[in-house]
């Protein structure tokens, strides 16, 4: 869409409207960043306006006192969700939460809430779920948005063309008290994906085989836009995946342009625009997207023809490999720090440098987070369990992001399916992605998981994790040991 | 805070993420204080609640208020209750040679200073400790330099004019913004049919 199009349906003293004047080529990045700079002054950081502001109850409740003891209230409630996530229990939801310290945070949250006029989809709610698992879903996430939530996997959303990242506490008080934040504008870094996927390859494998490639630091400074053939055929939920992960190669996010897959994804949601309202903006959407000749300060690009099923081996996500390659050794680091890092994440892993890991036995399959908890993830596990069962000895949660989503699987029988293999479906929430609710893998075993951070510790006091697909999970699940789904396919 | 001169605590590992730095299961806290008590917590303690010896922070050898780290410090999640436990337990700065962004942030916000110096130099520093565990290292926040003054090394370190002036006058980002409410109320105002909240 040409510009003057557009700049006819912006209001006159708005400043997207001057930003189109320019005529300049811009990444959909810039875009979205210059048109919700407030102010820039030089030397500052821009004072940059957020349009949707999510909340949990971890990271909220020392903003919410700040904001007491400075005597104001929430700025814009009306663009502020609230929800209860990472502390509740996936099992009896309908109880009161046993875990006394995480039972009064969640009550913290709902006692904020009331106080500062916070719509809440707390426990029980049928809107409850993981916040980048809900946002997307009830339509709160639009293309050119700028939202914030203090969660570093706010990155999520930028699968729709929004700017999105995770912020501190006091940050979220900022953004309580004037809807702004001062934010230093990064750089920008392209990364383009082109080829078909192979068999057995889905999104979580493309972005841990890009991590695994440019390392766990390698976008520290930059915002990503995801881009080439291999992305414009993913789905909404396969491209939120990969916005998730951004975070875990240091990246302050990650977007994608938003195209008909965007549209007919947000359309009819409880949130979206309607009637005419929803052609306007479908029109302003078409136009976020990079134009020709915009330039990034960095560009990569890689080739589906090289990803097959990843895993990682290691304790931080950049520490992966293909399902069928082996662990690294030792003199495949250059530096000494290196070395010693990868020395102490195989004594902590306990494997075996340059050995494979196919056949490695596993203790526990977590399927869920916000990196994979989505319909369409349950849906494909479901397809590879349908008829087969759970190995001896391995114990298997599925969680689901929302409260939406179970519902959807039970709908969809997937419920069934799961219960005959022997896994259990649980009720929505963070769960052993963090275990920071009763979900804990204990010390010492092994975990396939489907979430996004094999730290030491992550999963609970000395668990190891093996970040993998859903479908790789599964399979795992399926032999008790990591296994190549392909095989099963 | 201009200036601080200190004996270094060293942890020569990289990738030390938030997890590390403070366990999930110590963010049930609703408060900003006593942080510090679940600081690396895992390093410091055995599951039987032990200290183990071999970690840094129980070596009676290192104290300090600067924590030297490994590269890419403090990755992963978003978690402020990192810096609130590194300033706890007595912190007031983190030398690294690579920082996660939004720790720098958090950290800053909280007057902890993020310390970025280059692999040549922390490898140095590294070498230093290791040698001496009593040598001091001087960090000038006006000048942004940090010295090894045994070695009578210097290094610059990047802060932009706005985080300096915050550091000095101890000042608060959202006493600042609350003074371009205007701005922002008229920017609210002018962007009522950008669309992106339709």
């Amino acid at each position: 869409m040409k510009n003057e199009q557009v700049l006819s349906s912006v209001h006159p003293r708005s400043k997207l409207r001057d930003i189109l004047a320019q005529n300049k080529p811009q990444t959909l990045f810039d875009k979205v960043w210059e048109s919700h700079v407030v102010t820039r002054k030089k030397d500052y950081p821009d004072l940059f306006y957020i349009d949707a502001h999510l909340i949990h109850e971890v990271t909220s409740p020392q903003a919410f006192d700040g904001l007491r003891r400075r005597k104001i209230k929430v700025a814009r409630p009306d663009r502020t969700w609230a929800t209860a996530d990472h502390n509740i229990p996936t099992k009896n939801q309908h109880l009161p939460i046993k875990e006394l310290l995480s039972k009064i945070q969640v009550e913290k949250l709902t006692k904020n809430c009331d106080e500062f006029g916070i719509r809440l989809y707390g426990m029980g709610h049928p809107f409850q779920g993981i916040v980048h698992i809900i946002g997307p879903e009830l339509g709160i996430t639009k293309p050119g948005m700028t939202i914030v939530c203090g969660d570093s996997h706010t990155s999520t959303h930028g699968a729709f063309g929004t700017i999105a990242f995770g912020i501190g506490t006091t940050e979220v008080e900022e953004v309580f008290a004037t809807q702004c934040i001062l934010q230093y504008k990064p750089k920008t870094m392209k990364i383009e994906i082109k080829g078909s996927l192979g068999k057995g390859v889905v999104s979580k494998d493309i972005i841990l085989y890009i991590i695994s490639k440019i390392s766990a630091s390698g976008a520290t400074g930059y915002f990503v836009e995801y881009t080439g053939s291999t992305i414009k055929n993913l789905s909404m939920e396969a491209r939120m995946t990969i916005c998730n992960m951004s975070i875990e190669m240091g990246a302050r996010g990650g977007m994608i342009a938003p195209d008909q897959t965007t549209f007919d994804y947000i359309k009819g949601r409880l949130f979206a625009p309607k009637g005419k309202k929803w052609d306007l903006a479908v029109k302003y959407w078409k136009t976020l997207k990079t134009d020709e000749g915009a330039v990034y300060d960095k560009e990569l690009v890689f080739d589906t023809a090289d990803i097959t099923p990843m895993i990682t081996y290691g304790t931080n996500p950049g520490m992966g490999i293909k399902i069928t390659g082996r662990i690294p050794k030792e003199s495949d680091f250059d530096t000494e720090s290196s070395q010693t890092s990868f020395r102490k994440a195989m004594q902590y892993m306990n494997l075996t440098p340059g050995n494979k890991l196919i056949g490695q036995p596993v203790d526990y399959v977590f399927l869920g987070s916000c990196t994979n908890s989505r319909i369409e993830d349950l849906r494909m596990v479901a397809q590879i369990v349908k008829g087969r069962k759970k190995a001896d000895g391995v114990e298997v949660f599925v969680v689901p992001g929302s409260r939406q989503v179970e519902m959807q699987a039970r709908k969809e029988g997937l419920d069934k399916i799961f219960a005959k293999a022997g896994f259990e479906l649980r009720g929505p929430g963070c769960s052993a992605c963090l275990g920071m609710n009763e979900d804990k893998i204990p010390p010492g075993k092994y975990c396939i998981s489907t979430s996004n951070r094999n730290f030491e510790g992550r999963q609970g006091p000395d668990t190891r994790t093996f970040l993998a697909s859903p479908i790789t999970a599964a399979a795992a699940a399926i032999y008790g040991r990591i296994t190549d789904v392909r095989e099963i396919l | 805070m201009k200036k601080i001169v200190s004996t270094c605590v060293p942890l020569p590992m990289e990738n030390i993420d938030t997890d590390q730095i403070i366990p999930s299961r110590f963010l049930k806290a609703t408060g900003r204080t006593n942080f510090g008590d679940g600081l690396f917590y895992d390093h410091r303690f055995a599951s039987n609640g032990k200290p183990k010896k071999d970690f840094a922070l129980n070596n009676p050898k290192y104290k300090g208020q600067i924590l030297v780290a490994g590269r890419n410090f403090a990755s992963g999640s978003s978690r402020e209750h990192a810096a609130w436990a590194l300033l706890d337990y007595g912190f007031k700065a983190v030398v690294s040679s690579f920082f996660a962004d939004i720790f720098k942030n958090n950290a800053l916000t909280n007057g902890l200073l993020p310390i970025q110096v280059s692999d040549s130099f922390l490898k140095k520093l590294f070498a230093v400790i290791d040698k001496n565990s009593k040598v001091k290292i001087a960090i000038d926040i006006l000048k942004q330099t940090i010295t090894i003054k045994e070695l009578g090394e210097s290094e610059q370190f990047p802060l932009t004019p706005y985080q300096k002036l915050c550091l000095i006058q101890g000042h608060d980002d959202i006493s600042y913004v609350l003074s371009l409410k205007k701005d922002i109320s008229s920017f609210e105002k002018n962007r009522k049919n950008d669309f992106s909240l339709v």
